[in-house]
């Protein structure tokens, strides 16, 4: 990647630790694109990130980065941007580590609108712990701790996050890597609590139990599968059966957190001074 | 009054003892003496019961509870029960006597007066009770100078209520001489 | 007493933690309600913003511990307060900023437990929780106040020691001192000796997060104040990039201990009362000491040669002092408000070179002074008969 986005990276660092086919790298370079697109002041914005394969990815972004512990980037993207507002912050968490563990933080930073970018890298299967199911994991799929497959339902993540109050929720996939960089910029852009929910490829262990082939493969099965919200209002349900959504899904205006918090200082503020 | 005096309120919750142990000790303070005040919610919460102690002395004060009281103010009877035992026998006992009947033996003074009652007949308010017996118990004791208490208890009620408090507490110290035991 | 009566004032236990952490410039609270600490938030949530600071009621405990890291490594001085239940929760991230040495307080109001337990009754059940509560080898600063007034001044030299030597300070307090009312005489705050963390110098043409000056405590700058790093859970070298190298590793976990361990003269405090010539010494911590005290005057009322020593700060514990005690007195007697958890530390202080007795009580009350004294007339008694 000899370019302008390249000073995002820790080159360093590089190779990174993900196995061959993972889609993480792409996702990571969709992120450092949006970057490149925003124009990020790098002594200005944090990534915060988990615990799983996909937190790793902080770790090579030059920025100030904090790789926390499992679940709670969220809840240490909240110290900090309450801290002090004028930073921007990023917050790169798994699947499992967002909706399982950290599904608790998730949906209360969506309820407070905190301005913070989420990129939630979903691939389906806990990876680094070699392949237990998620809340994420579709119904049906093999896991080392589904070796009958999963009874359980998956979360719609950007419908959650929606319903907990996000402002803006999104997904693409990594195939969709140019859109995902559209998408995390103008979650980033956008004042509030901004979730993008990335489709990524574990074909190691993921892919390999549930037969759906190589890296290769499992970026054709994105392809096949996603459907952009503009062109799924000419399907029918029985087209979309199976399919899922990507795009920006929802978005609308509310009062942002920090904000709301810089109001609720002049007020105590005030009312001191009155006593 | 020994160089420390050690002061036991008890009753049934809600009835505000806890509030008035505090602001008897805020009151030592502005007397510019040391105190400690500790409220206990042992199993006699469970029964609805509330207990507060404080401590004033000249000295610093090692154990911040009670373990002998000079003056015990109850205002239920199970309080009494309870409490009464544990009096110096050169102590005081307080009891509020609209609503405790039975008074055992003791060699402690001990002083009747209706708290319940004057606050609810001459005031309106039974709910000012805790502060009649607050003026009452400090003029009995010598605890705390009047001009301390009433500071304190300014200091800590809801404003609005100054009038009513104060009446209430003039009320109580006069009690004390009214009811002599 | 009489000069100071103007400043006196009446105050809660709870409150004088939240009026020190102020003074020691504590911007920076997040916490969940949990009794009886929860004065303590709602007192800073009416305090901090009108200072220019923040208040947050987070989710939950593990995020409320999250949030006062994030916002310390962005350059405020943080706290959180809980109790037992909540401080078992606290120890996922208390890890964290021990590893990553992030500066932060955690005030513990202790009540009874295990698990619920009795929520309004004290207890110092939480001592060993504090030292171990988080796993893996790591060193531990906590305090023990008191009184109410020494809520105070700890608190202030929690976040001293904090910011000194870049590690979490836990400040263990009791719900008998947390909610107790005493008269207190408040330092003007312009005197109080308040220390700030050490920043690396502006222009390095690289900072290393994690390379430790002379005294093993490294720099310290803030997310987004000029250097860009990465701090990690992870076992990181002196750049603060993870490695599993085993040099490195073992140069890391030491670092973390000695720079704690190496500086016992600036965090250790305990008081002496009555020990020159005493025979048998009661060594107590927190309230406890306050029946101690009093036990021990009752003590020399009649004659027995008894003296305190009062432990302040309880970890790292004072070895050094404690076992020079024990050297000097036949009896050591530890009355702690649990069944028995610091005085397997005396013991080990000892050295079996003296007769160690404890008193303990799970009642949910204080030990009573009286208790204290018997257990002291006791041994004076197996001491005559051995004789």
């Amino acid at each position: 990647m000899q370019n302008s986005a390249e000073k995002y990276l820790r080159t360093e660092k590089l190779p990174h630790i993900w196995c061959p086919g993972c889609g993480n790298g792409i996702v990571l370079g969709a992120m450092v694109r949006a970057f490149e697109k925003l124009g990020c002041d790098q002594d200005n914005t944090v990534i915060v990130s988990g615990i799983g394969c996909s937190s790793r990815a902080a770790g090579y972004m030059d920025f100030n980065t904090l790789h926390t512990t499992h679940g709670r980037a969220l809840a240490f993207a909240t110290g900090i941007k309450l801290a002090r507002p004028e930073i921007t912050v990023f917050v790169i968490m798994g699947d499992g580590d967002s909706s399982s563990i950290g599904g608790n933080h998730l949906i209360h930073a969506a309820r407070r609108n905190i301005d913070l970018t989420a990129v939630i890298f979903n691939n389906s299967i806990y990876g680094m712990t070699g392949g237990q199911y998620s809340p994420l994991t579709p119904t049906g799929s093999r896991a080392t701790t589904a070796p009958y497959s999963t009874i359980e339902r998956p979360f719609d993540l950007p419908d959650l996050a929606r319903a907990a109050g996000a402002t803006y929720v999104a997904r693409s996939t990594s195939y969709h890597a140019a859109m995902l960089t559209k998408l995390i910029t103008a979650g980033a852009t956008h004042k509030g609590f901004s979730l993008i929910e990335a489709i990524t490829a574990c074909p190691v262990s993921f892919g390999r139990r549930n037969k759906m082939g190589d890296g290769y493969d499992m970026l054709m099965w994105q392809k096949e599968h996603a459907v952009p919200v503009e062109k799924a209002k000419d399907k029918t349900p029985e087209e979309m059966r199976g399919k899922f959504l990507i795009g920006e899904l929802y978005k609308t205006e509310a009062p942002e957190y920090t904000d709301l918090y810089n109001q609720l200082i002049r007020k105590s503020q005030m009312i001191s001074r009155e006593e | 009054m020994s160089q420390t005096s050690e002061i036991l309120l008890s009753g049934t919750g809600g009835q505000g003892l806890i509030l008035a142990g505090q602001i008897l000790a805020e009151a030592v303070v502005r007397d510019g003496k040391n105190t400690v005040q500790t409220q206990s919610y042992g199993p006699e919460a469970r029964g609805g019961a509330s207990k507060t102690e404080i401590i004033i002395s000249d000295d610093e004060i090692d154990y911040p509870k009670v373990t002998r009281p000079d003056v015990l103010l109850v205002m239920s009877q199970e309080a009494l029960n309870r409490f009464a035992g544990l009096l110096d026998e050169n102590g005081i006992l307080i009891v509020d006597s609209t609503y405790i009947r039975e008074i055992p033996a003791i060699k402690a003074k001990v002083y009747k007066i209706p708290y319940s009652k004057i606050a609810k007949e001459t005031l309106g308010k039974e709910m000012v009770a805790n502060i009649v017996a607050l003026g009452s118990l400090s003029a009995i004791s010598g605890a705390v100078t009047k001009e301390s208490l009433l500071l304190a208890l300014m200091s800590r009620i809801p404003r609005g209520t100054e009038a009513l408090n104060q009446k209430a507490l003039e009320i109580g110290w006069k009690s004390a001489s009214q009811f002599a035991a | 007493m009489a000069e100071t009566a103007a400043l006196a004032r009446l105050m809660q236990g709870n409150e004088a933690i939240a009026e020190g952490a102020l003074a020691a410039g504590a911007r920076f609270f997040a916490g969940y309600p949990i009794t009886p600490s929860t004065e303590i938030a709602e007192i800073l949530a009416k305090k901090l913003p009108v200072l220019g600071g923040k208040f947050i009621q987070m989710e939950d405990e593990i995020s409320s511990m999250a949030a006062v890291i994030g916002a310390s490594l962005a350059g405020l001085k943080s706290l959180t307060a809980t109790s037992g239940p909540g401080f078992s929760l606290k120890q996922e991230n208390l890890g964290f900023a021990i590893m990553t040495e992030i500066p932060c307080v955690v005030v513990n109001v202790q009540r009874c437990g295990p698990s619920t337990g009795i929520p309004t009754a004290t207890a110092q059940g939480d001592v060993m929780q504090a030292r171990w509560g988080t796993h893996g080898d790591h060193p531990v600063i906590a305090l023990t106040p008191a009184s109410v007034q020494e809520s105070y001044t700890l608190t202030v030299q929690a976040f001293n020691l904090s910011e000194r030597f870049r590690t979490p300070v836990i400040l263990l307090s009791e719900e008998v001192i947390g909610h107790c009312r005493e008269r207190v005489v408040l330092p003007d705050i312009s005197e109080l000796k308040i220390i700030d963390r050490k920043k690396p110098p502006a222009g390095l043409a690289r900072y290393n997060p994690y390379e430790p000056g002379a005294d093993g405590v490294p720099p310290m700058a803030n997310f987004c104040d000029g250097y860009r790093y990465h701090v990690t859970g992870l076992t990181h070298d002196e750049s603060g990039g993870p490695t599993t190298d085993a040099e490195k590793a073992e140069r890391l976990i030491k670092r973390l201990n000695n720079k704690v361990m190496d500086h016992l003269d600036e965090i250790t405090m305990t008081e002496s009362w009555m020990t020159e010539d005493a025979e048998i010494i009661v060594i107590a911590y927190g309230a406890t000491s306050r029946s101690a005290k009093r036990a021990v005057k009752m003590a020399r009322e009649v004659g027995i040669k008894a003296g305190l020593f009062r432990l302040i700060t309880i970890w790292p514990f004072p070895v050094k002092e404690v076992t020079a005690l024990c050297r000097q007195a036949h009896t050591i007697i530890f009355p702690e408000l649990n069944l028995g958890q610091l005085i397997g530390e005396v013991e080990r202080a000892a050295r079996n070179e003296t007769n160690v007795v404890g008193v303990n009580r799970v009642t949910g009350e204080m030990i009573t002074p009286d208790e204290i004294l018997n257990k002291i007339k006791s041994q004076v008694k197996v001491e005559q008969h051995a004789e």
